[in-house]
């Protein structure tokens, strides 16, 4: 078990790796990280505060593409629990404590509500949860009547942009995110669960396990997943944008857990490898932008790159290079 | 064995697979206009030969001729360009086109490249009055009952000219009027000339509908017979792989168990069924009793396994365990009383392929626990390496995924799986379906110890010795319903086989 985890993440590692050292040839002092009032700054950390959103929503995403589902609204519950929070600091007095509470627990709802149609109604994930990806960026734009709200809330920008012991705070937060995660599926039952419905649900059901609760339980998750990457990114951007907030964010998150070599058939996941499959997605970003490339041609070198990273995941590709170099050299 | 004009002949036809000879020597004729069946239980090789006929499967050795000529295709559709057609059990047209499309599928009557629709419909129509059907051949198909999909796809296969029409398994779901239904259109079909492979495991409908019989069981041919010149218990002892002069002979060497036994049943099933599965029906089970289900494929073993699991939902009856009614909804509630099921279908409804041989015995005595109770490694370690000790399951290490293990072995993982739940009743549902006969040995041994240990074991099994061998007492079951139960003597071949033929 131990031995394949490795050998799965080595791809992933490998890619991240070859973009850190073309940095490291070709872009000055990227690797310099300096310290500034006590906060650390420099071009990593930057790639790493970038991912954050990212970062949190692959993670939620590893645990449904697990049992071979997948969730394409998690955009539109980031812009809903921004909204939330904004809406909340605006009009009332509650504390910081309720409108993180308050803001998590309508993306938890949101998330349950994609469970409910997928488990128990049984609707296909991705329309399920195109239904919520359409119809939440109208919610996000009842919500705040359409504005994009400003938030002046010292305590709640925090979130986004506060240093703790000379950490960006949202990096601290993904890392929570990641331990709990991690322990919650390793010390109990359910990350073998999910892997056994996602790997053989007829198998599953006959062996006993609810089926339904742990499909119900993942997207929720998710959704919660995604309400505390909103949280985070309108603490950055100290405001709410219901339009824009997470637009296509769901694409990378997807993108991240399959470089992170999670399948897509389900059944296996890799939370590690979807952590280092956001990285690539940033510091390929960020990279790009650095080097100078033309703004118009971004897209497609990075369209380019997570190709060819993604068929070198395929053993199948692998196998048949090697084989065609063999008869090359015969 | 040849008879006039065969206008198919199969001679010493051979088809290996990794380990299994699916098709060993076998023989097959086919007479113009003749209905014929092909009989045999799982794995005789029925759908191979099938699909070495119509160029699925390649071939490994003999020689097929069709209208007198040698035949060899590479696929379905060029055996149907040659004439000979294979209507699935699963149909396999598009349930949301016309049924006058469907007919014409990629061949509809054209002008100057456009569809002409009034031509395909009328020529619909046209097809379908010659199986004297009436239909709207706008529908779209799936409008219809599945009978009638059937007969529009005998109907495609009509008007792509097929000689020979190959029915698989064609009556499994249909009811009783919609089979008489089909039966009518295969009595025209053959009064046309047309030759009809009629593939069944239902023995009524071989002696209503078939002239010939050919059984195979195992990859080989067992024999061609005339229908009116076989008996049912003939034909029953034929496809099981007896001889008809053991029946008599052969005495079951069973443990009686105690015949009277008294007290209140560890389960007790009053009157469950479900209306299309399975006619309602009562068990009484003990503790250290093993209850045979003896019956055909189809007959509802695998439906009354279900039906108590919970795996499909009973609308009539109730289990009672230990005297007290339990509400059985699903596998999560049965593991939770204490029972354990070992599926019929090991790939796809027993193993989890790529969890390891660990995590797949561990599975079910986890979810029991709960999943917030996580087995500690050390545990499972020790659980699962008694196991694969107790059963020899045969691999290098318990981190294994399970679908590096041979047959025999995954199927030793399941029933360790179920044992490691430590269940009251164990179900086996075929657990030795495809296992090599060690291994089968192996687990009628397991399954007498661990009834002696306590257990209650309801045990289904198409090889008739074995349900023998095991049982206390042996439950037959025929055309969706129980129809008798034998203890101590009664348990013998022949009362068994004489169960399942009388009508």
């Amino acid at each position: 078990m131990k031995k394949k985890n490795y050998s799965s993440l080595l791809w992933p590692l490998i890619t991240l790796a070859a973009i850190l050292v073309f940095n490291l040839i070709f872009t000055k002092g990227f690797f310099n990280i300096e310290i500034k009032n006590g906060h650390l700054f420099g071009s990593i950390i930057d790639i790493i505060k970038r991912a954050v959103p990212v970062m949190i929503i692959a993670i939620g995403m590893t645990m449904v593409i697990a049992t071979k589902g997948i969730d394409i609204s998690v955009g539109s519950i980031i812009a809903i629990s921004g909204a939330i929070a904004a809406i909340i600091i605006l009009n009332t007095g509650l504390s910081l404590f309720f409108v993180i509470f308050l803001s998590l627990a309508v993306a938890f709802l949101f998330g349950a509500f994609n469970g409910l149609l997928i488990s128990y109604i049984g609707i296909q994930p991705v329309v399920a949860t195109l239904i919520l990806m359409v119809a939440g960026r109208g919610v996000a734009q009842l919500i705040t009547n359409g504005y994009v709200l400003y938030i002046d809330h010292k305590a709640f920008e925090y979130l986004g942009i506060g240093f703790f012991l000379g950490i960006p705070f949202s990096i601290i937060i993904t890392l929570i995110v990641y331990i709990i995660t991690y322990a919650v599926t390793r010390t109990t039952a359910i990350g073998l669960l999910i892997q056994a419905v996602g790997g053989n649900p007829r198998a599953s059901y006959y062996t006993g396990i609810n089926v339904k609760s742990i499909k119900f339980f993942v997207y929720a998750f998710s959704g919660l997943c995604a309400g505390i990457s909103g949280l985070i990114i309108s603490s950055d951007i100290k405001g709410a944008d219901p339009s824009f907030a997470g637009l296509w964010v769901e694409l990378d998150a997807i993108l991240a857990v399959v470089i992170g070599g999670t399948p897509f058939t389900g059944g296996k996941y890799y939370l590690f490898g979807s952590i280092i499959g956001s990285l690539i997605i940033q510091s390929l970003t960020t990279t790009i932008l650095t080097r100078g490339v033309p703004v118009q041609y971004t897209l497609v070198v990075k369209a380019i790159v997570v190709f060819i990273v993604i068929i070198f995941q395929s053993a199948e590709f692998r196998q048949k290079v090697l084989r065609g170099l063999k008869r090359k050299i015969q | 064995m040849i008879t006039a004009n065969p206008i198919l002949a199969i001679n010493r036809l051979c088809k290996d697979f990794p380990g299994v000879k699916a098709l060993d020597n076998v023989d097959f004729f086919l007479r113009k206009g003749e209905i014929h069946a092909l009989m045999g239980e799982n794995g005789a090789g029925k759908s191979v030969l099938v699909k070495v006929l119509t160029g699925v499967y390649k071939r490994d050795k003999g020689k097929i001729y069709f209208e007198g000529k040698p035949f060899y295709v590479h696929s379905p559709k060029e055996a149907q360009e040659c004439g000979i057609s294979t209507v699935y059990q699963e149909i396999n047209l598009v349930p949301n086109l016309s049924v006058a499309e469907n007919i014409y599928l990629n061949r509809q009557p054209q002008i100057r490249g456009f569809i002409d629709w009034k031509a395909t419909n009328k020529k619909a129509e046209k097809v379908l009055e010659r199986l004297d059907l009436k239909l709207d051949v706008k529908q779209p198909l799936g409008s219809f009952s599945i009978a009638i999909q059937q007969m529009v796809a005998i109907g495609r296969a009509l008007d792509l000219d097929a000689k020979v029409l190959i029915l698989d398994e064609p009556t499994s779901s249909l009811n009783v009027k919609e089979v008489q239904q089909l039966f009518t259109i295969m009595r025209k079909l053959k009064s046309l000339g047309h030759s009809i492979i009629f593939i069944t495991h239902f023995i009524d409908q071989v002696y209503e509908i078939s002239d010939r019989i050919t059984v195979l069981r195992n990859g080989m041919l067992v024999g061609e017979f005339l229908t009116d010149s076989i008996d049912r218990v003939e034909l029953i002892a034929k496809l099981m792989g007896k001889k008809l002069a053991e029946f008599s002979s052969e005495q079951a060497e069973i443990e009686q168990g105690d015949e009277n036994k008294q007290g209140i049943p560890f389960l007790e099933v009053q009157g469950l069924g479900k209306k299309g599965l399975i006619e309602p029906f009562d068990l009484r089970m003990y503790k250290r009793e093993v209850l045979g289900l003896a019956g055909l494929l189809g007959s509802g073993r695998t439906e009354i396994a279900n039906l108590i699991f919970g795996i499909d939902r009973a609308d009539k009856g109730q289990i009672l365990l230990n005297g007290k009614s339990v509400n059985i909804s699903n596998p999560h509630d049965s593991l939770k009383f204490g029972f354990g099921l070992c599926p019929e279908d090991r790939k796809s409804e027993g193993i989890i392929e790529d969890l390891s041989i660990r995590e797949n015995i561990i599975l079910s005595l986890q979810v029991k626990k709960g999943c917030f109770k996580y087995i500690k490694r050390k545990i499972q370690e020790k659980l699962v390496s008694k196991y694969i000790d107790m059963l020899k399951i045969k691999t290098p290490d318990m981190e294994q995924a399970i679908k590096n293990l041979s047959g025999g072995n995954q199927q030793k993982v399941i029933v360790a799986r179920w044992l490691a739940s430590n269940p009251g009743l164990l179900i086996m549902d075929e657990p030795t379906r495809g296992i090599d006969v060690g291994a089968k040995a192996e687990i009628q041994k397991l399954i007498l110890e661990l009834s002696q240990k306590g257990m209650a074991i309801l045990f289904i099994s198409s090889e008739l010795e074995e349900v023998i061998r095991c049982s206390q007492k042996v439950v037959v079951v025929r055309d969706k319903a129980k129809i008798a139960e034998l203890t101590g003597t009664q348990i013998n071949e022949h009362t068994i086989m004489n169960k399942i033929a009388v009508v």
